[in-house]
């Protein structure tokens, strides 16, 4: 494992990297902004300005008082300063929102969704956990598991999140005590078990893995480096985790079928791009041009592949792919998450909204929509309420029929209510105004996906996630 | 490994990673989809366009959104009177190649109209915001696509891809709306807009290797050249209309190059030997200082300098 800069060759470039999304989530002073830093600063992302800054301000408020000093003797810095943007974050020593960071190792470039835990922690951490590959959940070694620590995991088996590792946090100010942490890795796989967190054979929708490892933010063990003070900790550091585990649409890539929800029409009727003829194209070939641009949700197309094309309010109509064009490339196979204009081979109509998918893999568009709604906005959910629903490239008006449940994400139970407030996340039914290929978010991340819209102000009030209609064939376990 | 809860614990292994595609790939991908996604949903987008690298790559990923269409917006420009010539004509001649229609705000003639009054200390990069803001105002442009990154700035770690403004063209960093998957939700009322920002997730060194992986060309003095400086600031500031050494500051003549291009009156260079774009991705690579650091003067007045000129309604 390399955690230098990546430096590319001269003249010979190494194998591209892959990019891998992870987001962090943990309750208030648990040292996650630290954790933060010290894996930016020890994969060597933080430059020597930005460090400068970090020592001078540490140095101006005294951090850790006169003369801390690492392991290594080095005067202690707050690395929770290289995470705090907003103004009003330094001033107040606290998170507002969710940041984003980048560093890179020789193998990958990762994208870090750093989520504050104190206020609003649903919504910022459904907000990370929507595009993660992973999350790491911290625990504070002293504190064990909390009620937090349940709804963060809880939360994060409702997203589907492909890896969830817990990292317990502060291992030093238990003395790197081993019977602490096996007893906080036991209670976690306990709350595992409860969740049917964990992945098989049988059990394809659970989370593929859980992670338990002893770290030090402050000073670093089990972070980039595996500590020689955990000596009775046999398992991989953080970094080593997050660069070797599958992204998750290598785990997805195999199970799911072609989704392609079309952005626009690629029409040009003679306006081509002038710097495109100029290289050459042939305008009388492009006149009558005619694709279909949109990003793969999901799966893989082939040129010649039989499709269908789902049209709200109409019958599924099968065609095959007449061609795959990139950039002026033509494709012979794509893949998710790869953005395509796609060619048909009939003439029929297809317009932004629509989807393209494998034949015979999608079942019939429904306007009754069964979610999961994770309750995002400070205005109450009401039974009645008009909305908006975004899915896919779709935006359809909607009618919340009624609220059946709200979980309590600490026993996990769902429990009457006929309201769901900030931070809520419950079970509702909702009528909508045409009928969406709908997919259960169990087995399709993306097109299991909707946003709910405030018609009014346009803001977000939700994120939903698409169940089964009751009645129909669902995993108990993942009743929640 | 004692912490798995499968039955069999799975190994850690070192397999290479099979199909899947490139992290340039992945965000290239991702940037032609929000483009799109802009395009389809709002009526008038417009592109900010300086001639600068990162408004360079994203003219180029629009071209291929498009292919084999015509790019379907106009370019503005907010010029602030004081820009690099070379820069100008390259933005031209890159209008004129892609027959794209540019729209242009300019700093000059608010100051020469007394709405907008020089600072003392000369920059003008500051006064873009009322200039910018007047012309997405007056053009009725619903969506305006930036190629800010959230690797440049603390401040903008925290952007949103689509990034709500008000009437005033203000951003509200505590009230922005969660970013959920890839569903983008760019609802707004009349007077409000969206800035839109494609290549959020790149990194500098990101952009520089798809700027060689696409051989786009740039404004010559990216890369290495001999150039009249002299030191302010603790980096080197180009000898020109508007930047005049002061009697105690020395004129050299270095061989230099620049990591952004903004502002002459406020945009330093690094002295540098990279002179093609492969010297270009070994130096960023190598660096152990930030752009914006290294060569952007109004960066350095406070900590939140950016945040604040952010929540004013900058880029």
């Amino acid at each position: 494992m390399s955690t230098e800069t990546f430096l590319p060759d001269a003249g010979q470039d190494a194998l591209p990297t892959t990019l891998f999304r992870f987001a962090t989530a943990g309750s208030v002073d648990d040292g996650k902004s630290t954790l933060v830093g010290r894996l930016l600063h020890d994969s060597k992302a933080i430059l020597a300005d930005q460090l400068d800054a970090v020592a001078r301000t540490s140095a101006d408020r005294g951090f850790g008082g006169d003369g801390a000093t690492d392991p290594s003797g080095k005067q202690r810095i707050d690395l929770a300063l290289l995470t705090d943007g907003l103004r009003a974050e330094r001033e107040q020593g606290i998170t507002i929102d969710v940041a984003y960071r980048y560093f890179a190792t020789g193998r990958r470039s990762f994208i870090l969704a750093d989520c504050p835990g104190h206020v609003q922690y649903t919504k910022n951490t459904v907000t990370g956990a929507s595009t993660a590959d992973a999350v790491v959940v911290l625990i504070d070694a002293r504190k064990g598991v909390l009620e937090q620590t349940r709804r963060h995991l809880s939360v994060l088996q409702l997203l589907r999140v492909a890896h969830v590792i817990v990292a317990v946090n502060k291992i030093d100010l238990v003395d790197f005590s081993e019977d602490v942490f096996r007893a906080i890795e036991a209670d976690v796989q306990q709350v595992g078990r409860e969740l049917g967190l964990g992945r098989n054979e049988l059990n394809t929708g659970g989370l593929a893995d859980l992670f338990v490892i002893p770290v030090s933010a402050l000073d670093g063990d089990n972070v980039v480096d595996r500590s020689d003070r955990t000596p009775w900790y046999d398992g991989p550091a953080l970094l080593e985790v997050l660069e070797t585990l599958p992204a998750a649409d290598e785990l997805e890539s195999h199970l799911e079928s072609f989704r392609f929800p079309v952005q626009l029409v690629v029409r040009p009727q003679g306006a081509l791009a002038p710097d495109a003829v100029a290289a050459g194209l042939d305008a009388a070939a492009y006149r009558d041009y005619r694709a279909y641009a949109g990003q793969i949700t999901e799966g893989s197309v082939k040129v010649g592949d039989t499709v269908s094309v789902l049209t709200p309010g109409q019958d599924p109509r099968t065609t095959t792919v007449a061609g795959i064009d990139f950039a002026g490339h033509s494709l012979q196979e794509a893949t998710a998450p790869q953005s395509v204009a796609i060619r048909l081979s009939d003439e029929i109509d297809v317009a932004r909204g629509d989807t393209i998918a494998a034949a015979g893999t999608i079942r019939e568009a429904s306007a009754d929509l069964y979610a999961a709604l994770c309750w995002l906005s400070p205005k109450p959910l009401r039974e009645g309420a008009k909305v908006l629903v975004k899915h896919g490239t779709r935006t359809v008006r909607a009618m919340v029929r009624n609220v059946t449940g709200k979980l309590d994400l600490a026993s996990f139970q769902l429990e009457p209510t006929s309201t769901l407030e900030l931070n809520d996340i419950g079970h509702a039914q909702l009528r909508l105004a045409a009928s969406l290929p709908l997919e259960n978010y169990l087995h399709h991340r993306r097109t299991g996906a909707f946003l709910v819209i405030d018609p009014l102000d346009g803001n977000t009030l939700a994120a939903g996630l698409v169940k089964d209609h009751p009645g129909d064939h669902e995993d108990e376990r993942y009743s929640i | 490994m004692s912490t798995f809860l499968t039955e069999e614990p799975t190994q850690v292994t070192d397999a290479p990673v099979s199909t899947r595609l490139s992290s340039l790939d992945t965000l290239e991908s991702e940037a032609i989809h929000i483009i799109r996604e802009v395009v389809a949903e709002f009526e008038r987008p417009a592109l900010l366009f300086s001639g600068g690298k990162d408004s360079v790559v994203m003219l180029h990923l629009a071209t291929k959104a498009f292919w084999p269409g015509k790019v379907p917006f106009p370019v503005l420009h907010v010029d602030t009177g004081h820009n690099f010539p070379e820069v100008i004509d390259f933005r031209d001649r890159t209008v004129e190649r892609l027959g794209l229609k540019l729209v242009v705000g300019s700093v000059q003639e608010f100051i020469d109209s007394g709405e907008l009054a020089e600072r003392a200390d000369g920059t003008r990069n500051p006064l873009q915001t009322v200039p910018l803001l007047d012309a997405i105002q007056r053009n009725k442009f619903d969506a305006v696509f930036g190629g800010g990154r959230r690797d440049e700035d603390k401040a903008r770690a925290k952007e949103r891809i689509l990034s709500l403004r008000d009437e005033f063209g203000q951003w509200d960093p505590r009230n922005q709306r969660p970013e959920l998957w890839n569903l983008y939700n760019g609802r707004h009322t009349v007077g409000q807009h969206v800035r839109a920002f494609p290549i959020s997730n790149w990194t500098e060194l990101d952009v520089w290797r798809y700027i060689e992986r696409e051989n786009i060309e740039l404004p010559g003095l990216y890369y290495a050249h001999e150039r009249e400086v002299f030191a302010r600031d603790g980096m080197w500031r180009a000898v020109g209309e508007v930047s005049q050494p002061r009697d105690n500051e020395a004129v050299t003549t270095k061989t230099v190059r620049y990591r952004t291009v903004g502002d002459m009156s406020c945009t330093g260079a690094v002295e540098s030997a990279a002179a093609t774009v492969r010297d270009v991705v070994i130096e960023v690579a190598a660096s152990t200082i930030t752009e914006r650091g290294a060569t952007r003067a109004d960066d350095r007045i406070s900590e939140a300098a950016m945040e604040d000129r952010k929540k004013d309604g900058y880029f």
